[in-house]
């Protein structure tokens, strides 16, 4: 898993890249929840992301609460569609706003 | 402040092969996530040794097996922590040494691994009839689960029993049939996404047939004839009582059951419908003493089972052997199990398969005061839930009417659908006890109340209602059974031909009869409870015990939506007169007298004349007249109720008792009548021109509505 961090004047974008699971969550989590204090304004880029685990989906619920407690907004981007499913299904995905790309992120803001 | 994971109890002590552990904590048994590792706790009370082993996910060889220190055991208890596993991927098992000695009770084994009884997710069958892996030598394993589930606001919703309408159903055989329209079909998913349907329908609680893991391969077979494959398809059969089953979540497959179905109850609670879990306590999937040896019999078999003096099993569930409900310590599993539902899954209730058995002693002879159902009926936890009893067992124990209730304990009112069935199908003499019936059962219940009584007409066992008016006998042969299996005693009628035909007549009266059921129901009072398909006229062809086919057989076909719309809108409309008349929905019995000062009894009994019903043995005509001044007892007020029942083969002029000055009487139901002329929607009922007399139909209901 690959994980990179951005600034676009005061919203942090994280771009990850690979399979968020039980081995990766912990370096993800620890990541994006120091990112998380910085700042209460997220764009988290999922496009090169191939499966989020159960352990994962938690990380990403962490962040919406530690964000949402600071009345900030996380935005997803590029989910794919078998991500966007198993979210759906395991309602996860009512916590969060999805677009398609960054630049549609940005405009959220 | 030192961090919660730095303390000294969350470092271990001891290391081996690389895995280190410490001490544990004796409770809560099961596995159970703590700061940096995972609690391991479980009970035996005759195993000399326990070793915990441990597995990676899909990996045929444990990794590592750690024999607990016997300084880690404490009483009966072995419990310890080990670090750093990794929660996803881990699978666990025991292995418990102690004597093979059957006749003395104890049948240990350690070259079995064992499944942890407080398990809360169980692989091994995550996908739907996925490869069974006959050969492994432990195919189900313990696996972990996250109990951190964001619930928001919900919480158990606890509607009035007395205003519940319960539709028991199957979660693969509701939405499997391509014709559901869902994505996910036969999963909890797919069943969330019919939740519009149930509020169109009207119920308010659902109740689902089995969904704690079980093996759907269990004693399956190929049909000796059509060599259909037939499983364990409805799961009576119980693996594990606190981990979801797998297989019914799509999400299954990436260990995700608890969350998809956390999701729908969550999802059905926001549209304010409840739900209940049908439970099996009575049994497990172990068998009897040829059975296998998956999980209690390895760990404790003279603790979980009931046993003979010859060390064989007790099979009071008709199933090879019997749960030992009323060992505390098994007491407390089915306990802590009702308290992990109700609290972590929001359930609303449950309903005790073959619960008898469950006021059963260590012995088998029934008790007077059974430890077991009073532990559940004053438990803090469970304080809110609804609890319903199977009130009988395979072992002849019949408690309906007479299950200890503790003030609690509502039943399945098994005679509620024997005299119902009965009286529709004209038979005599069943007037009297038909009056008992629709005032929920005073002659059972009396100091129970009318919510003592889940009123059903059909449920999962026995014929669909439409199969009531199109069977005479059981067609099971499709079982594999040479139609030996299933009930004899269906109180059917096929209404003139056996089986499917084009005779619009038969077919005419079959609709009607099912109407006549629907209505029945829901001017009773008492809790109604409706088959999933019933409303649309699911058949079983004839099969009465559908328990091993996962096929068309079972699957709800909604394409009858349509080609029996006449049924759907129908039942649409009793569950919506239902809903809005309180006077349907009391949850004391009626006093059978006037207490409001109305100048009307709250209930009164009528016949072909008003205020004369024939009670002879020979009537087969009955009416009862509800007065809406003593709606929900006395507690509000309601319009005039009154329900025609006519099972004579011709139509017959009721006399309509008279309404008070100002109020006249509109027609809300009447089963004579075709197709979208059945009923009139609620707040438009018809006005009737005759106010004193109308004429019943054969074999017909009305109801009508006085304001």
């Amino acid at each position: 898993m690959n994980i990179k961090i951005q600034t676009e004047k005061d919203i942090i974008i994280i771009s990850v890249e690979g399979s968020i699971d039980s081995y990766t969550a912990p370096e993800f989590q620890k990541k994006i929840l120091s990112e998380a204090e910085q700042t209460s304004k997220i764009i988290l880029d999922l496009s090169l992301v191939t499966f989020v685990s159960s352990a994962g989906l938690r990380v990403l619920l962490m962040v919406y609460r530690q964000i949402k407690s600071k009345n900030g907004k996380i935005i997803l981007v590029g989910i794919s569609e078998e991500i966007k499913e198993v979210m759906t299904m395991t309602g996860f995905i009512n916590f969060f706003e999805i677009v398609t790309t960054i630049e549609e992120a940005l405009i959220h803001f | 402040m030192a961090e919660l994971d730095s303390r000294i109890d969350y470092a271990p002590t001891h290391e081996m092969n690389g895995i280190k552990y410490r001490r544990g904590h004796v409770l809560p048994f099961g596995g159970t996530m703590v700061p940096n590792g995972v609690n391991f706790s479980i009970y035996s009370s005759a195993a000399t040794a326990c070793t915990l082993v441990l597995f990676k996910k899909n990996e045929d060889i444990p990794y590592t097996e750690i024999e607990f220190p016997q300084e880690f055991r404490i009483g009966n208890v072995y419990s310890m922590i080990v670090f750093d596993l990794d929660y996803e991927n881990l699978e666990y098992g025991y292995r418990m040494d102690g004597p093979f000695d059957p006749v003395e009770g104890h049948r240990f084994d350690k070259n079995k691994i064992l499944s942890d009884p407080y398990a809360k997710a169980i692989g091994g069958r995550d996908t739907w009839l996925g490869d069974p892996k006959w050969d492994s030598p432990f195919p189900f394993r313990s696996k972990l689960v996250f109990e951190d589930f964001d619930w928001e606001e919900d919480k158990p919703l606890e509607i009035p029993t007395e205003d519940l309408i319960i539709y028991e159903m199957h979660v693969r055989s509701f939405t499997r049939h391509s014709s559901s329209g869902v994505k996910n079909k036969g999963t909890f998913a797919g069943t969330r996404e019919k939740i519009q349907y149930f509020k169109e329908l009207g119920v308010n609680c659902i109740e689902l047939m089995p969904i704690y893991e079980f093996d759907e391969w269990e004693h399956s077979k190929k049909h000796p004839d059509t060599g259909e494959l037939l499983i364990n398809y409805w799961g009576y059969s119980t693996l594990n009582f606190f981990a979801p089953k797998a297989g019914y979540a799509a999400t299954g497959k990436y260990g995700m059951q608890v969350d998809e179905l956390k999701t729908l109850i969550k999802e059905l609670h926001k549209n304010g419908i409840e739900v209940f879990l049908d439970v099996v306590f009575n049994h497990t999937a172990e068998g009897d003493h040829r059975g296998p040896s998956i999980s209690f019999k390895g760990i404790d078999n003279k603790t979980y089972y009931m046993l003979t003096p010859e060390g064989y099993y007790y099979n009071f569930s008709g199933t090879g052997n019997t749960l030992n409900c009323n060992h505390p310590v098994v007491r407390n599993m089915v306990l802590d199990c009702l308290r992990y539902w109700a609290s972590e899954y929001h359930i609303d209730g449950f309903r005790f398969d073959l619960a008898a058995i469950l006021g059963r002693a260590q012995d088998g002879s029934p008790l007077n005061n059974p430890p077991l159902l009073e532990s559940l009926a004053y438990d803090p936890i469970l304080a809110k839930c609804k609890l319903i009893a199977e009130a009988w067992d395979a072992g002849g124990l019949y408690q309906v009417g007479s299950f200890p209730c503790y003030g609690r304990w509502a039943e399945w009112n098994g005679k509620y659908r024997d005299t119902i069935r009965k009286f529709l199908k004209g038979e005599e003499a069943l007037v009297g006890e038909l009056s008992q019936r629709v005032q929920g059962s005073p002659d059972m219940y009396l100091s129970r109340g009318a919510t003592a009584g889940i009123n059903f007409i059909t449920c999962h066992d026995g014929f669909t209602l439409y199969d009531l008016f199109a069977y005479d006998y059981k067609h099971n042969d499709a079982n594999g059974e040479n139609n030996n299996d299933g009930g004899n005693d269906n109180d059917s009628w096929n209404c003139g031909w056996e089986g499917e035909t084009s005779d619009p007549g038969i077919n005419y009266l079959r609709h009607k009869q099912i109407k006549n059921a629907l209505t029945i129901l829901m001017v009773s009072q008492g809790v109604p409870m409706i088959l999933a398909g019933d409303e649309m006229g699911n058949t079983q062809y004839g099969n009465n015990n559908a328990y091993c086919h996962d096929s068309e057989l079972s699957w709800l076909n909604w394409d009858l939506l349509k080609s029996n719309s006449d049924l759907f809108y129908f039942a649409k409309h009793v569950i919506s007169l239902r809903h809005a008349h309180p006077v349907l929905r009391n949850k004391y019995h009626f006093q059978n007298r006037d207490y409001k000062g109305s100048g009307y009894p709250d209930i009164s009994f009528h016949g072909v004349n008003a205020w004369n019903a024939d009670w002879s043995d020979s009537s087969r005509v009955f009416a009862f007249m509800l007065d809406g001044n003593h709606a929900k007892n006395g507690f509000l007020t309601d319009d005039f109720i009154y329900v025609a029942m006519n099972m004579y083969w011709d139509g017959l002029p009721f006399e309509l008792p008279m309404l008070p000055e100002g109020k006249s009487w509109h027609v809300s139901v009447n089963t004579e009548m075709p197709p979208m002329q059945d009923f009139y929607p609620v707040s438009q009922e018809l006005k009737i021109e005759n106010q004193h007399s109308f004429i019943v139909g054969p074999r017909s209901i009305i109801v009508l509505i006085g304001k």
